[in-house]
């Protein structure tokens, strides 16, 4: 398996203020705002932008989780069942404007989930998406995103991984191939 | 953690492994907060088909089930026995065999005789969920008391719990035995010594006759109905006298050295093995039981579907 590092620590914060003042511009004082992370991943980046936009704003930013298992496509079409992980929006997002945030963005599939398990909480104003890697021209599905971190051209058989301090140890993102892939 | 039941049916807990209930409790716990969502459905069972078979008289275990695949967006349909052809003597095997070749997944069933639930599993090519055989077996509501007890104390393991009542006739009991045991927990039942079935020993439960004794004893109590349908022979001399023997009223409770939870399977005979006051007390847990009904049932259904192959 052959590493490659995308983006390391001091790009990946870089990105994250980048994506935040991003944000700024299109929503001012998130006051008509809420953030919602994918589970699992998505929370990770959620947790350091909500971090990030508090910082510039100074006043609370209102964020959620959200799992996406029961909603997906893949159910009884995978080797193992997935185990759910936990939703937790306590707000309402009726009239609420929306960012869905995870880290990659991949074939979209998880983002289609991820708008109908979102839809079960009332009916939003308006939905954007925010990633942190675009695996550029790799979609099964017509869903693209608003806010993107870095834009990486893939194989298919590669894999990307945003990793963390707080769980792999380093922040950085990293692209997996095999060796002898071309 | 393991993401697969080690089982293909749900005939019985005695089956079950703890890893299994764990698994289950998990699964429970996400289908819990979806029900509490503005909209309390997800799509993942839409091209599942479920057959709800009743060959005894249900209300809430039967109105659960439906609710919880119903959450699940599954196809449903409904059969009891009053009515079909059961009567014009169709064996159990070939009536649930007809309604299979209309292509249903899953089966829950409801059976009057001990066993039917894991014969039934044998003989046919579809998942099959006990929802009570007869003196038994009825795994769902042993899930959903032990699930109940979980979200009151944390946890099952180390707790003591009675069963009191009726215990030869209750398939609760029985389940509840082999849950609480698989969990951890300390089992005791209490009733009159005629309602109590010899073996209980073998299977590590201790056994009293004295209510306040057994009260004193347990961090849980769970009453059990007195079921009058399936007493041939007069048990005890009076309802009366039983309640006045195995009933909890608020005077017993409040005279404790501790607050225990009080739990009841439904439906209640107030007055009978509980009082109202007891039962509507804050110390009682019997309608959040009823609410996690749904959710333990949408998860044993949900882990059970994802076993079938496309």
């Amino acid at each position: 398996m052959e590493k490659q590092v995308i983006l390391n620590e001091k790009h990946l914060e870089l990105t994250l203020k980048r994506l935040c003042h991003e944000l700024i511009e299109t929503h001012n004082d998130f006051s008509e705002t809420v953030i919602i992370g994918l589970q699992p991943r998505g929370v990770h980046v959620v947790q350091r932008i909500k971090e990030q936009l508090q910082n510039i704003l100074k006043k609370e930013v209102t964020c959620g989780t959200l799992d996406i298992t029961f909603f997906r496509d893949d159910f009884r079409r995978r080797e193992t069942p997935l185990i759910p992980s936990v939703t937790n929006i306590d707000f309402s997002i009726e009239n609420k404007k929306i960012v869905l945030v995870d880290d990659v963005l991949f074939t979209g599939r998880t983002i289609r989930s991820g708008l109908d398990a979102l839809l079960s909480f009332g009916r939003p104003k308006g939905v954007e998406l925010l990633v942190l890697v675009d695996r550029r021209f790799r979609r099964d599905l017509p869903i693209e995103a608003n806010y993107v971190g870095k834009a990486v051209d893939t194989l298919l058989s590669e894999r990307v991984s945003v990793e963390w301090a707080e769980i792999e140890g380093q922040d950085k993102i990293v692209l997996y191939s095999k060796e002898n892939d071309e | 953690m393991m993401n697969n039941l080690s089982v293909e049916h749900l005939t019985g807990i005695k089956d079950l492994t703890a890893e299994d209930i764990e698994l289950i409790f998990k699964t429970a716990d996400s289908f819990k907060e979806v029900i509490n969502r503005p909209i309390k459905k997800v799509p993942s069972l839409r091209d599942i088909t479920i057959a709800n078979l009743f060959f005894e008289n249900s209300t809430r275990t039967k109105l659960s089930f439906e609710l919880a695949e119903k959450r699940l967006s599954a196809d449903i349909v409904n059969f009891s026995a009053s009515g079909s052809s059961v009567k014009k003597g169709e064996t159990l095997v070939d009536t649930v065999n007809n309604i299979l070749s209309m292509k249903v997944d899953l089966v829950v069933m409801r059976h009057p005789n001990p066993g039917a639930a894991s014969f039934l599993s044998k003989k046919i090519g579809a998942k099959v969920i006990n929802a009570g055989d007869g003196t038994h077996e009825h795994p769902t509501q042993a899930l959903l008391d032990s699930y109940s007890i979980r979200e009151k104390l944390g946890s099952v393991k180390g707790k003591k719990v009675v069963i009191v009542g009726d215990i030869l006739h209750s398939r609760v009991a029985l389940s509840n035995i082999y849950c609480l045991q698989k969990q951890g927990a300390e089992v005791m039942v209490c009733g009159p010594l005629n309602l109590i079935p010899k073996n209980m020993k073998d299977l590590g439960v201790k056994v009293s006759n004295n209510l306040k004794e057994a009260l004193e004893w347990c961090d849980v109590a769970n009453m059990l109905r007195i079921q009058l349908e399936r007493q041939d022979e007069t048990f005890f001399p009076s309802l009366r006298e039983y309640a006045m023997l195995f009933g909890l009223n608020k005077e017993i409770l409040d005279s404790l050295s501790k607050k225990i939870v009080v739990m009841h399977p439904g439906p209640i005979n107030r007055g009978v093995e509980i009082t109202s006051d007891v039962a509507d007390s804050d110390q009682s847990i019997i309608l959040q039981q009823v609410e996690n009904g749904v959710a333990i049932r949408m998860a044993v259904i949900y882990l059970l579907a994802s076993q079938i192959e496309r």
